[in-house]
């Protein structure tokens, strides 16, 4: 075979020479990408300038006094935003006491455990967890978690940890406890993926040295795993957290929405920042409702930031180089 | 040997017992997750199915107090709200994957769009409602399924964003440097090569980012609004599936609960339906050529 | 046709690495010229100061002037231009992953912008033809993708797709080093039919590789060209103590 000399500058040559050099479309294509890169930052500032706005009128009428007082009262425009940061707190802290243990255990069995044929079904069952939506969630825990905890589960806890005050007064079946169970069940799959993650990070070698000196299994996850991993653990409870401080609807749908009081047991009814929202913003009686309203969005937005960014950076800290997926 | 250097019976047996009693436990906890799930789907399976006819698909709601009628308007508003986000959503956040990827590798400014990425995705759903409530809705005066639409849109963005930048800087460089120096313009070779190369997990990231925004309610309840009522107009409120389940939820008529079992259903069809083809074809490599 | 290129004063640095010391060098038209040396010479560097591969690098920095034909590349046209007329094909195969046979070697002209199907159809045989690559693959140019092709079939598809934007010059960066015997003695064969019609500038650390396919041979040094010649006198009767050490092995 051999190649015939060319003759003429060929048609694709003559193309390519008239096409002209294309720094300018380069130019426009990166500036446009910059573009939306930066709209991010453009979108937060948005958000964080319209809260702050809309609150103004609250801002100013009742400085800090806002979160620490409980009157809530639309109708002669006294508003305390305490009952409502309480609930919140509450439920979060349920969530988190039922969540976490179990997350961790989830975690161990899938990474260290497990034979190998289940570890991908199971995770991606727990991927499932976290795909079904808040509200049905919320419709799922009105119609089959709140009866259940009504029946079986609150009368036990009331018997057994009744003297501590935390499980008193009518049984209603919905309540912080309700909210902080269906909470629980919602962030397990963040927490559980997370630390599943962060585990997996942690080097074999770790593992091998703590065998090789006649551990059992559980003294090798404990001191070569979860020593190793606890930073990223605590971080991806904190990411667990800023999920449950904000999740709306199936909180909404089973807190019992009352801001009457701040109640020491958990069975009893109450409110958070992200239902009271929820329920009142579109029916706000005043510019002051309103405000006050918009505040409470705020503060949350503010919290929901900080928790945020305390995870993340917890989290990078330990899996350094391969940043974590998005939650 | 000397005798205090063995290890003694009785601390061995209490070393096994908590290793057994630690694996048990940590069973145990994986069936406790894995329950709730397999009650929450067996409940809605069966919840649902049995709620489902046809008049659920092709009917708007029956006026209050009546039975009959069905989620039609809903899941068309839904449809439309979901096309409005990803339309905002899909570019945009691609668009700020390439720039991470592509131009501000190891930059203080990738860093920080990343992490402003990481805090926007964990702005409250409910947060992102009052915000664009101001925004748009008390500015044009009026509740529409275009600030429903934005208000879903920028959730996508944060996933879409930090997929694509992950899937794109799997791109092996090799790759760029052929582009390169075929003396492709830098644009076309992004977008025709190191894009289409990364384009199943570009996609995978897209699917997750419409898979979460496809159940919020909660930024919905002040901007799309719901409806009763056939609408398409995006400058009208609008019905969407999440909205009416919630309203159903809370109904205190047997058959307006029925239906909201069968919109939970329907919905968790389609997102499981997305979840689960991803899936299928990020393992499967029906799409082929990511490495 | 190929064109000559005359190399004047060209450094170039890696950060604060100077990688490339004052090279001066002619290289003539529709030959192949070896460029050999040990790793970490500047030899590699040297071939992606010729196409301006090198300054895709942010922290790589160029100085002196290439003239390749009547251009002065680093003056004269936008490193896009520039590329468009100088083929390279790279150390490993690099064929897109996410295109057929076909799109591949069809990509250079359809990525700027190039639509007339008839003569793409046309530039793609041929280019096949030239890479010697046709008879294996003209049976599945559209269904098959080029990374199911064999390493040393997609190194002669990376050959075809520099070949399809018909460049003036084509620059190889140890083509053959990721390849097997067979494959390398395909691709070297090649190199020899090519020569015809365009100038070769080949990068390799296979002295046999160089003496079998190239006129002329220059030899790198720790940045700098230490000897250039024909490839006969280099093999033969070098002219400087190195290039003697370093073609009989024993360098070092």
């Amino acid at each position: 075979m051999t190649v015939p000399p060319a003759d003429k500058p060929s048609e694709a040559r003559t193309w390519l020479t008239s096409r002209g050099n294309s720094s300018l479309s380069d130019r426009a294509f990166r500036w446009l990408m910059l573009l939306c890169a930066l709209s991010i930052f453009g979108i937060v500032a948005l958000i964080a300038t319209s809260l702050v706005q809309g609150s103004k009128l609250t801002l100013g009428l009742f400085g800090w006094k806002f979160f620490l007082s409980s009157g809530w009262d639309p109708i002669n425009g006294n508003f305390g935003a305490l009952p409502f940061i309480y609930g919140t707190l509450v439920t979060s802290a349920v969530s988190l006491v039922i969540a976490v243990p179990l997350a961790v255990g989830v975690a161990i069995f899938i990474t260290e455990m497990c034979p190998k044929m289940l570890r991908g079904p199971l995770a991606f069952l727990t991927e499932l967890l976290a795909a079904i939506p808040s509200v049905v969630y919320g419709l799922w825990g009105v119609f089959v978690l709140v009866p259940l905890l009504r029946q079986y589960v609150n009368p036990a806890l009331m018997k057994t940890l009744g003297w501590t005050g935390l499980f008193q007064g009518p049984n209603l079946g919905i309540g912080m406890f309700a909210a902080g169970v269906i909470l629980a069940i919602m962030i397990l799959p963040i927490i559980s993926s997370l630390t599943r993650e962060v585990m997996i990070a942690v080097p074999y070698t770790q593992r091998e040295a703590v065998l090789a000196l006649g551990a059992t299994r559980w003294e090798m996850i404990r001191m070569g795993v979860l020593r190793n991993a606890r930073i990223g653990i605590v971080g991806s409870v904190i990411l667990g957290l800023g999920r449950a401080l904000g999740e709306t609807m199936a909180v909404t749908m089973v807190i019992g929405n009352s801001a009457a009081s701040i109640s020491k047991s958990l069975l009893a009814p109450g409110y958070s920042m992200a239902s009271v929202i929820a329920n009142e913003f579109s029916e706000a009686t005043s510019d002051t409702h309103t405000s006050a309203l918009i505040e409470i969005g705020l503060a949350l937005f503010i919290i929901t930031i900080l928790v945020n960014a305390l995870a993340r950076l917890l989290v990078w800290a330990v899996t350094r180089g391969a940043p974590p997926r998005v939650a | 040997m000397p005798n205090e250097y063995r290890v003694s019976t009785a601390n061995r047996m209490r070393r096994m017992a908590t290793n057994h009693l630690a694996s048990g436990l940590a069973v145990l906890s994986t069936i406790l997750v894995v329950a709730p799930l397999v009650a929450i789907f067996g409940y809605l399976l069966f919840k649902g199915a049995s709620s489902l006819n046809l008049a659920f698909f092709t009917k708007t709601p029956a006026p209050e107090g009546a039975t009959g009628g069905g989620m039609a308007n809903a899941i068309v508003g839904s449809g439309i709200l979901l096309a409005v986000a990803s339309a905002i959503g899909v570019p945009v956040g691609i668009a700020a994957g390439i720039f991470l990827a592509e131009f501000g590798r190891g930059g203080k400014l990738a860093n920080l769009v990343r992490f402003t990425a990481d805090v926007l995705n964990g702005v409250p759903s409910i947060v992102m409602g009052i915000a664009m409530y101001a925004l748009i809705v008390a500015r044009q005066k009026h509740y529409s399924a275009l600030a429903g639409g934005v208000a879903l849109g920028i959730m996508m963005i944060p996933t879409i964003t930090r997929t694509s930048e992950e899937m794109l800087l799997m791109v092996p460089h090799a790759i760029r440097e052929a582009a390169l120096g075929l003396g492709v313009p830098n644009w076309r070779s992004v977008l025709s090569i190191t894009l289409r190369t990364a384009s199943p997990g570009v996609i995978t990231g897209c699917m997750l980012a419409f898979a979460r925004i496809a159940g919020e309610t909660a930024p919905l309840l002040f901007t799309a609004l719901g409806s009763q009522f056939w609408s398409v107009d995006v400058n009208q409120p609008i019905a969407a599936l999440p909205l009416q389940i919630y309203v159903y939820a809370a109904s205190p008529y047997e058959d307006q609960i029925r239906q909201a079992w069968a919109g939970a259903l329907v919905l968790i069809v389609l997102i499981v339906g997305a979840v689960s083809l991803v899936r299928y074809v990020t393992t499967r490599g029906v799409l082929k050529g990511a490495s | 046709m190929g064109v000559g290129i005359e190399v004047r004063n060209l450094n170039a640095w890696y950060g604060a690495n100077h990688t490339l010391q004052d090279i001066n060098l002619h290289i003539p038209a529709n030959q192949a010229t070896a460029l050999i040396g040990p790793s970490g010479c500047g030899k590699s560097t040297f071939v992606r100061c010729l196409n301006r591969m090198h300054e895709t690098n942010p922290i790589a920095k160029v100085t002196g002037s290439v003239r390749i034909g009547e251009i002065d590349i680093y003056s004269d046209a936008s490193p896009v231009e520039i590329r468009r007329r100088i083929g390279m094909v790279f150390q490993r195969p690099n064929p897109f992953p996410t295109m057929s046979i076909y799109d591949n070697v069809a990509s250079g002209l359809r990525l700027n912008g190039f639509r007339n199907r008839r003569v793409l159809d046309e530039v793609v045989e041929r280019s096949l033809i030239h890479a010697a690559l046709w008879d294996e693959v003209k049976g599945d140019l559209k269904k098959k993708s080029g990374a199911s092709l064999s390493g040393g079939q997609q190194q002669r598809l990376c050959i075809a797709r520099a070949l399809a934007v018909d460049p003036e010059v084509l620059l190889m960066d140890e083509p053959a080093s990721a390849l097997d015997p067979v494959s390398t003695s395909k691709i070297e064969d090649l190199i020899f039919q090519l020569k015809a019609q365009y100038t070769i500038v080949i990068v390799t650390h296979n002295m046999q590789q160089a003496a079998r396919v190239a006129e002329r041979t220059g030899f790198f040094l720790n940045g700098k060209l230490v000897e250039f010649d024909s490839t006969h006198k280099i093999f033969t009767n070098p002219g400087d103590k190195r290039t003697e050490d370093y073609i009989t092995g024993r360098f070092g």
